[in-house]
This record gives structure tokens, C-alpha cells and sequence, in this order.
């Protein structure tokens, strides 16, 4: 089933950078879905319009649509809160807000209105099993979340994403500040997560798309060059920039 | 071992440490007159520091009594100053630094504000004379010097609020309005209690001018002598810094030590300011982490 479906997107920055041609892509639910491709080729700014991030960002122009269960989220008129309630991210730095790990979790919580104690507990404890920090931090929950480790913070962050009870998660770059073992951890949680979440992700390179993708759609100067199942893509590329660049000719 | 070990290392150390021994001359040299200021007034005024001397009312052609009237009068000026230009100066600053485009209007405004803080306080007191006191008609009164010192205050308010402000990382904004926070929800829950010790250093930075001045209260509201309290908004009021020029310029046969501890007084009343902002801000501080 297409969760997101997105329609001749085309976009603009003022200053001219990373700008995004005429993407046609069809995201499946319940997948993993990665985007590849060199720096400044409009990963980031591909994931940052399904949850109209870019709305803070100096962007001149956008044409197109992005039909996420149907309704096009770049309409002006839809309620963008709401969206981004339903379309979490996780950003490439470990950025956990200047409050307790607890405080960064219920953040979202309380600005929907939740004010239940034992709700926001509930779901503090639920995200952070599902990010699998509970274990390592569920002691310490009023401690700063500067105080963690940059592996724990960025799964702390994952956490923060996952509860507000999104539907998409979207990860940019999402381990590479990251350790391997950190990494990994990351990696595991994505691969549990797909079974009630759809996954976007621009990984940290092409090994890590390999590993946990379902699909991918490989990225250059702001264009779609390939889409499509992640064994195809890796072994029998149609076109020849996708193979040099997975095979490792540029990046 | 390498011909550049050896050579380069031992000039190194010797500049490193010439260039130590000036910056630590130079920061004594700053905070000397500072010092030296405090020890004067404290030598030659704390003789006449008494509980009469703050509590009662000037006497003699205030050659002697006290001089309660004035720091009540400094009290008020600076509660009003503050009533007046912390909201609107908080307000300004939040404006320009987060929702304000980026435009040459902003830019220009923005540089009005830097050069606003620059003009002499005797304009601010001729122009707070035409306004308040002739065209409003709210006559020589506290309210009328509360609202010049305002508007000599907000420039200083303005700018160190929205560097405040704009020192909170992008990156709180970006996650706070990502977990579905509106513009002003990021503002009032992330950006605002981090920004809060910078702001807090910038109103005091600002109240302390607006205490010590004399041109801008001495068209406006500042009364030469005043046998009684000010009771409304709309009463002059004596006030510690016009008190003092008085007093050092206008009465013969003034006793030194009146004139030091008036000055002391006023010292006393700038630090406990501080003071008190200081604690809040370090509590402000030790609950920011980034």
C-alpha cells in the first residue's frame, strides 16, 4: 500500500542550492525506504516536505504534491501541527532539547495537551522500549539528556519521535555522529520498527542502506535517478550513475 | 629529534608568556579606577551613612537631615522605567529576532535601535520635556521621567535581549516546532527560558543607566527639593543622581561627607540591583544545559 505518493515535486531555495526536480515517487508502508546519493543532492530537503519543515527554511518556490494517506500535505490550508504529529523525524546530530530526558519526551506530549501523569509516564516508558534506551536510562529519567552518550542521545531522540505516535518516521542521516555500535542499535530499532511504522531515511551511506532498506531511491543534484526494491537497485541498476555511484566510482 | 623542535618552542613559551603578563597588567589596569572610585566614596562618605541620614528628610537647606525622599524618588523612577520599557523592550526584541524578515526595513530599524543607544541623554530629556510634559500635559512628574528614561532605557533593553535571543541555537527551534509546537509555543517554551539570563543582564544593564541619570529627569520630573513624599504618578519627585548635582553645585556651605554618602547611597542602590539580578540569573543558568 503507497502511504506517501509524491507528484511531480519540484522546489526552489532562495539562495539556488540543493533545489529538487520533478520527483515521482511512490513510498510504501510499513517499509524502509532510504534515500542515496552525494551530499547536497536533496535528501534532506526531499525528507524535510513530508513534514513541511521547510516551511522555516528560505524556499523560494514549490510545485508538485505530496499525498500522504491521500491528502496533499503541501496545501496551505491543512492543519501542519497535525502533520508533523503524524510525521516524526530524527535529525543528523543527536539534538536532545535543553531539558531532562523525561522533559524532551513529554515536549511533544504537553503541547498536544496531554497533562495525565500517568499517560505521559506510560508513553515515556513505551517509546524509550521501542527506541531500546528504557533499560539504560529508565533510572535516571530526571537527569539532564545532555548527560547522555552520543549514541544514547540520538536514540533518546528517536524516542522523543516515535512518542508523539507518529505514522512516518523520517531519519536524516540519523548515525553519522554515531559509533558503530551505536549505530547498530539504531539500526536494530528501524528494522523492529517497520512493522507498525513507515521508515524514511537518507542513511549514513550506501553499506547502511544495503543492510536495512527495503527500498531505495538513489538521489543526484536533485533528481531522481532510480527507484526501487533494494536488491535491484544494488545488484541490476538500470542506469549507469546509480551503478558508479554504488559501486563507489563518486560519492 | 627534528631541526624544528628545539628551534621555535622556547620563543613560543617566551611569548606566550609576554603576552600573558601584558593581558593581566592590562585587566588590572582596567579594574584599578574602578577600586579606587569605591574606596574614595566609602573613605569620605561612609561618615555620614546613618539610619537618620537614609530615613529622614533633608534638613537645613539639606545641609543636614537625610535623603529618603530622593532614594524613595530613585525607587519609583526605576520601578516606572522598568514598568514601562522591560515589556515593550522583550517585546521589540522578540519581534525582530524571530519574527521579522530579514529584509533592509529590519536592517534598518535594527541599526536605528544601535545608534538610538548612542544619543545623549540631555535629547532624550528635552525631547521627554516637549512630549510628556508640554504636549501630553502629564507635567514635571514621575511618570513624565519614567517615560523618558524609558525610551533612553529601550535601545539597551532591545539589542541585548535579541542577542540573547538569537545566541539559542537554531537547532531547539527546529526540533521544538518538528514535535508540532507552534511559532510562538517554541518561543515561550524553548527559546525564552534559555535566552533568560542574557535578557535579565541586558534590563539591569539598562535600569542602572536609568537610575543614575540626571538630564533626562531635570525638564522632566526631578524636583529640587521636596519637604514630603511624592504621593501619585503625576508629583515630582527628588531623586538621588539631581540631588546630588544640587547639592554639589547649587548649595554653599554643603558638608562633603553629605554629598559622598548621597553617592554611596546611590552605589548601594545600583549593586543591590545587580545583586539581585545576579542570583536569578545564576538560577536561570543552572538549569540551562546545551
Amino acid at each position: 500500500m503507497d502511504k506517501i505518493v509524491v507528484e511531480n515535486l519540484s522546489l526552489k531555495y532562495s539562495d539556488g542550492t540543493e533545489s529538487l526536480f520533478n520527483i515521482n515517487m511512490n513510498i510504501k508502508a510499513n517499509l524502509i525506504t532510504a534515500l542515496i546519493g552525494p551530499a547536497g543532492g536533496g535528501k534532506s530537503t526531499f525528507l524535510r516536505m513530508m513534514n513541511r519543515l521547510n516551511d522555516l527554511a528560505d524556499v523560494k518556490e514549490v510545485t508538485g504534491k505530496v499525498l500522504i494517506d491521500g491528502e496533499n500535505v503541501l496545501d496551505p490550508d491543512i492543519d501542519v501541527i497535525a502533520l508533523r504529529r503524524k510525521v516524526g523525524i530524527v535529525f543528523s546530530r543527536p539534538l536532545p532539547l535543553p531539558l531532562t530526558i523525561y522533559q524532551n519526551l513529554t515536549y511533544g506530549l504537553e503541547l498536544a495537551g496531554e497533562k495525565r501523569r500517568s499517560v505521559l509516564d506510560e508513553a515515556v516508558e513505551r517509546s524509550l522500549k521501542l527506541a531500546e534506551l528504557w533499560d539504560e536510562v529508565s533510572d535516571r529519567l530526571k537527569d539532564p539528556a545532555s548527560a547522555l552518550s552520543g549514541g544514547q542521545k540520538q536514540r533518546l531522540c528517536l524516542a522523543r519521535s516515535l512518542v508523539l505516535e507518529p505514522e512516518i518516521i523520517l531519519l536524516d542521516e540519523p548515525t553519522s555522529a554515531l559509533d558503530p555500535v551505536a549505530t547498530a542499535k539504531i539500526e536494530n530499532s528501524l528494522v523492529e520498527l517497520k512493522k507498525q511504522y513507515t521508515i524514511l531515511i537518507a542513511p549514513h551511506n550506501t553499506q547502511q542502506a544495503g543492510r536495512i532498506a527495503d527500498d531505495v531511491a538513489f538521489f543526484l543534484q536533485g533528481k531522481l535517478i532510480e527507484f526501487g526494491p533494494t536488491e535491484i537497485i544494488y545488484t541490476r541498476p538500470t542506469d549507469q550513475r546509480t551503478q558508479d555511484y554504488i559501486t563507489g566510482k563518486f560519492g | 629529534m627534528s631541526r624544528y623542535q628545539e628551534k621555535s618552542v622556547h620563543r613560543q613559551l617566551l611569548f606566550e608568556k609576554a603576552g600573558f603578563s601584558i593581558l593581566t597588567v592590562l585587566t588590572i589596569l582596567t579594574v584599578l579606577p574602578i577600586i579606587a572610585v569605591v574606596i574614595y566614596v566609602i573613605v569620605l562618605g561612609s561618615s555620614a551613612i546613618s539610619w537618620d541620614f537614609i530615613f529622614e528628610m533633608p534638613m537645613d537647606g539639606m545641609r543636614a537631615g537625610g535623603i529618603w525622599p530622593a532614594i524613595v524618588g530613585t525607587f519609583y523612577l526605576t520601578l516606572g522605567t522598568a514598568i514601562f520599557s522591560v515589556p515593550l523592550g522583550v517585546a521589540a526584541a522578540i519581534y525582530l529576532s524571530e519574527y521579522a524578515a530579514d529584509n533592509q526595513v529590519t536592517r534598518t530599524i535594527r541599526l536605528a535601535i544601535i545608534n538610538l543607544a548612542g544619543i545623549p541623554s540631555v535629547v532624550y530629556g528635552l525631547f521627554g520635556l516637549g512630549l510628556f510634559v508640554i504636549f501630553l500635559n502629564f507635567g514635571t512628574s514621575i511618570l513624565s521621567a519614567s517615560l523618558t528614561l524609558s525610551i533612553m532605557t529601550l535601545p539597551v533593553i532591545i539589542s541585548t535581549t535579541e542577542e540573547a535571543l538569537s545566541a539559542v541555537p537554531q537547532s531547539f527551534r527546529v526540533v521544538s516546532v518538528s514535535l508540532g509546537a507552534t511559532k510562538w509555543q517554541t518561543i515561550r517554551r524553548m527559546v525564552l527560558p534559555q535566552a533568560l539570563p542574557g535578557i535579565l543582564t541586558g534590563i539591569v544593564l539598562g535600569l542602572e543607566r536609568a537610575a543614575g541619570e540626571t538630564a533626562p529627569i531635570l525638564f522632566t520630573g526631578a524636583a529640587f527639593f521636596l519637604p514630603r513624599l511624592p504621593n501619585s504618578p503625576l508629583d515630582a519627585t527628588m531623586a538621588l543622581p539631581y540631588h546630588l548635582f544640587v547639592i554639589s553645585t547649587q548649595v554653599p556651605g554643603m558638608p562633603i561627607q553629605i554629598q559622598y554618602g548621597t553617592v554611596m547611597v546611590l552605589l548601594f542602590f545600583v549593586l543591590i540591583m545587580n545583586l539581585i539580578v545576579t542570583v536569578i540569573r545564576s538560577r536561570a543558568r543552572a538549569r540551562r544545559q546545551w
